[in-house]
């Protein structure tokens, strides 16, 4: 019990907790968006993948880490696009369309990288982004550490903000939640359901990338195939459990951080006794528990999955 | 410009349509193949030589083609019910390990002619379990099940992962996490001596004329069908939805059990975590392939299982990654999907 407490009052792991969160709350606002818009973004894994070898790669390659993080952003619109001329002007299935994406991103990404970076021993390491002391805060004792962050880490957060104002205080927002409510009640005042989906699908998947990115550029520092590790699919659960918000995304991701961070500390305790493998799917446990009780709670986007055709019902 | 349903899909559309999705995937692939700067057709040649060039290359890939055909009608009868089943990766390791542990533990004994059908079921309902809990919490929670089976898939694979470490590991592996061995009763008599290619090919081909025969000729296969193509309208003419649901996953969930089973008796004898090259994910682009056919699953189990053997064998001589296969495949699945949207519609000025 003792060491429980130990493991809670820790600063280590409330450090830890807003570093596992990053690239869960960057990938849950990504689907977040493709889903208020009316899209389901199952190419979210895929994208994080690629995301995480393309940004890594950049800098491998001599660019500095932002603009690794960039290039990742860019080349998860290039997947959105994708998704979405399949499952928007095509109107295709959005869960076929999406694992398509899925498998076929996260093969390229590794099939680009064996291409591009010669096999050694050891994957190749870049340095990646260091913590920022703010001056002031870093000093105070247990917070200083917990907020000695790298900078992704606030741009992840300041997304979420971001994201919550636009949905909500903007005509834009208004636009994008319509066109997942009721593309044709949204076409009638004279917003085009199909430029509001594409875009929301283009932006979402370049938060995707960016949240895999965010494994390799500031978490860790190679690219490792299946580091993923079923992130996006536990993003997926997030948007539900967040009931398609914005700040209740953020907090359901540090949530989610929070037990991930504190399974791995009391690995250390009592890994002895209980096989790790238990610890490892917590997560996933966790996420399937948080779409059952959210399932019947929360409102689902309307036209979520329903593909929109000018003068089809 | 704008697209516009035909009124009739043309047979013979539909059929070729397979073949120019995999034509344009293979044309795609062969940009990534000139990228890495081999020459593309010799690269192609060198891919089915690689799959059939010898006998031991064409028995290895009609070995590798079991275990997708199985996984391929998993994903087939479920995606005809609109049961989004992405689990049937977790639900092949549940099956493998299941088999596994009945064979070394509780019926090694027993003659090959009833431990092998013993083992078979005993595979497919351990993945029937697994598919039948994301369908209870569909029907009881409104919980979407792709997500669920996705996530499963990760925690079915630490489960295994879990048992090969403890319970059932083997104490003859030298410490390596492996399962405990089938028993040699257990292992599937080979079609053709001194290859891999065991009797699970013929069973994972029978199997597909049984789904077709239940497809086709029952009334569960009508449900089960119309309880994809319109749910509301099926309930409406007396379908009992849930119920078929059920069954519908307990065939998806067994075939995807089952092809478990088949690859640690056939080819392993014991598990481990890399017992299958992600055949449930391979699986669906089948299904999708074949157009959700019974029959049409065998053929695109073979040219899926071309790919990857022949990619294999063609890395290792033009230095062109094996993943090649992988994304591949994974182009076909988007070419399909592209390719049957436009036997639907056409376009119009």
């Amino acid at each position: 019990m003792s060491d429980i407490i130990d493991i809670l009052t820790s600063a280590g792991l409330w450090a830890a907790v807003l570093r596992i969160a990053t690239p869960l709350i960057l990938g849950t606002l990504g689907a977040l968006l493709c889903e208020r818009a009316g899209v389901l973004n199952l190419g979210i894994e895929g994208v994080m993948t690629f995301g995480a070898m393309i940004g890594w790669f950049a800098v491998w390659n001599g660019a500095d880490l932002w603009t690794g993080l960039l290039i990742a952003a860019l080349s998860g619109m290039l997947f959105g696009l994708l998704h979405s001329g399949l499952t928007v002007t095509l109107g295709l299935s959005q869960h076929v369309s999406g694992l398509g994406v899925t498998l076929f991103a996260s093969s390229f990404s590794y099939y680009l990288f064996r291409l591009l970076v010669p096999v050694e021993g050891t994957p190749p390491k870049i340095i990646p982004f260091q913590p920022i002391r703010i001056p002031g805060l870093a000093d105070l004792p247990f917070l200083g550490e917990v907020f000695t962050q790298t900078a992704p880490t606030w741009v992840a957060i300041g997304l979420a903000l971001l994201l919550a104002f636009v949905l909500f205080r903007t005509p834009l927002g208004l636009a994008i939640r319509m066109t997942g409510e009721n593309p044709h009640a949204a076409e009638a005042q004279g917003i085009n359901p199909m430029l509001v989906r594409y875009g929301a699908v283009i932006f979402g998947s370049a938060l995707m990338a960016m949240g895999g990115a965010f494994l390799t550029l500031s978490a860790f520092d190679s690219f490792i195939p299946t580091m993923v590790q079923g992130r996006g699919w536990i993003c997926i659960a997030l948007v539900v459990f967040a009931s398609w918000r914005p700040g209740r995304a953020l907090a359901g991701a540090l949530l989610f951080a929070f037990f991930d961070a504190f399974q791995l500390r009391l690995q250390n305790v009592i890994g002895g006794v209980v096989p790790y493998q238990i610890f490892l799917m917590a997560p996933f446990l966790l996420s399937i528990l948080a779409l059952v009780v959210m399932a019947r709670r929360t409102r689902v986007p309307q036209a979520l999955m329903q593909p929109y055709r000018r003068g089809e019902r | 410009m704008r697209f516009e349903r035909r009124e009739q899909v043309s047979p013979i559309l539909a059929l070729v349509t397979p073949l120019i999705a995999v034509a344009v995937a293979l044309l795609l692939a062969g940009v990534l193949i000139a990228l890495a700067g081999a020459p593309v057709f010799e690269a192609y040649g060198r891919i089915l030589t690689g799959a059939f060039g010898s006998r031991l290359a064409a028995t290895e890939t009609l070995a590798r083609a079991a275990p997708l055909i199985l996984t391929g009608l998993a994903a087939a009868v479920a995606f005809r019910a609109r049961l989004w089943n992405i689990g049937a990766e977790g639900q092949l390791y549940l099956g493998a390990i299941a088999a596994a542990a009945a064979s070394a533990l509780l019926f090694g004994n027993l003659p090959g002619l009833i431990q092998i059908p013993l083992l078979f079921v005993i595979g497919a309902v351990a993945g029937m379990i697994l598919l039948l809990i994301p369908l209870w919490l569909r029907l009881k929670f409104q919980v979407d099940e792709v997500v669920t089976t996705l996530l499963l898939n990760f925690v079915a694979l630490l489960f295994v992962s879990m048992l090969i470490d403890t319970v059932l590991k083997d104490p003859m592996a030298f410490g390596w996490p492996q399962s405990l061995p089938v028993s040699p009763e257990a292992e599937l008599p080979k079609i053709i001596p001194r290859s891999r290619l065991h009797i699970g090919l013929g069973v994972a081909v029978v199997l597909a004329f049984v789904v077709y025969f239940i497809q086709t000729r029952t009334a569960f296969g009508l449900q089960s069908r119309a309880a994809g193509l319109n749910p509301s309208g099926a309930a409406f003419a007396g379908v009992p939805l849930g119920r078929t649901l059920v069954l519908v996953a307990m065939m998806s969930g067994g075939l995807a059990g089952l092809a478990g089973a088949v690859e640690v008796m056939g080819v392993t004898s014991y598990v481990t975590t890399e017992l299958s090259p992600g055949y449930g994910y391979s699986g669906i682009v089948v299904a999708m392939l074949a157009g959700l056919s019974p029959l049409g699953v065998v053929l695109a189990a073979l040219f899926t299982a071309t790919m990857f053997v022949g990619a294999d064998a063609m890395s290792r001589s033009m230095g062109v990654p094996s993943y090649i296969a992988d994304v591949t495949v994974a182009l076909s699945l988007l070419s399909m999907l592209v390719a049957i949207f436009f036997t639907q519609y056409r376009i119009r000025k």
